[in-house]
């Protein structure tokens, strides 16, 4: 049950990946690539990293793609829709057909009792307490580079995105 | 391990290929960050399906500071996606072409 749960979900990230990729509005790109990322987050669950797949949907769905519509947006980069040649179903098929096999997949594993392997022995399950223990105590240096770099990029980010680029100089 | 591993890195492979292909092929420097994305995304699934098949958590931690790596990476880079947008008014990596190159 679940592998087969787990083969309707590659075949939905691998689609919804695909339509991604082709798209000429990046908007449409985005949203495609959000239902690829919800399939993957399912995946990680079906593999035993629930902590992972929350952040997946959290960091990767929730804050990343949120931050390149609203570029997208500041910047108006996105074509006309106006004078849109397919119609407005052909359009929205695609992604309800994407969003329904998710949320099918969703459902169909909160049924199930528990991930059991192949062999019917459970499968690997790192609960949030083994994974917040080995973070904080085997990787603890590794946490602290990371937060050094996410501080380098959010300088890095301000610096580069000023609107004078150096005061008195250039423009 | 609910599927064998080989299906898990076949499925992560085209995923990357993808990522890859969409990197390369486009010219919208926004298609080109969606294409990188697409690319550590699948290598974040060969990581947890590493970690499922050896029942090692270290996978799953690396993911965890990739996740860390990749807000980060793109924070930077949409920065200089709005500055090049400000200073050359297009974001089509072809019109770059002040070097001559």
């Amino acid at each position: 049950m679940a592998a087969t749960i787990f083969y309707i979900l590659s075949a939905v990230a691998l689609i919804a990946t695909l339509l991604c990729i082709t798209r000429r509005n990046p908007v449409h790109a985005v949203i495609y690539l959000v239902h690829a990322f919800f399939a993957l987050a399912l995946m990680f669950y079906l593999l035993g990293a629930p902590l992972v797949a929350a952040w997946e949907v959290i960091i990767y769905a929730g804050a990343i793609m949120v931050l390149f519509l609203f570029i997208i947006m500041m910047l108006e980069l996105a074509p006309d829709e106006s004078e849109h040649s397919t119609s407005t179903w052909k359009r929205w098929t695609p992604v309800l057909l994407l969003a329904l096999a998710l949320v099918v997949c969703t459902l169909l594993i909160m049924g199930i009792e528990s991930v059991v392997g192949k062999e019917g022995v459970p499968a690997y399950y790192a609960s949030p307490r083994d994974f917040g223990y080995a973070l904080f105590k085997e990787y603890a240096l590794a946490v602290e580079v990371v937060s050094f770099q996410l501080l380098f990029a959010a300088v890095g980010a301000f610096y580069v995105g000023k609107k004078e680029w150096r005061r008195g100089g250039r423009k | 391990m609910i599927v064998p591993l080989s299906h898990l890195l076949i499925v992560a492979g085209i995923m990357f290929i993808m990522g890859l292909a969409c990197t390369l092929a486009r010219r919208n420097l926004i298609m080109i960050l969606i294409g990188v994305e697409v690319m550590i995304n699948a290598v974040g699934l060969t990581l947890v399906g590493g970690s499922a098949f050896w029942q090692q958590i270290d996978g799953q931690l690396v993911v965890v500071l990739l996740m860390a790596l990749t807000s980060a990476e793109v924070s930077i880079s949409l920065a200089m996606v709005v500055y090049l947008q400000r200073r050359k008014g297009t974001i089509e990596a072809d019109r770059y072409s002040e070097m001559k190159g």
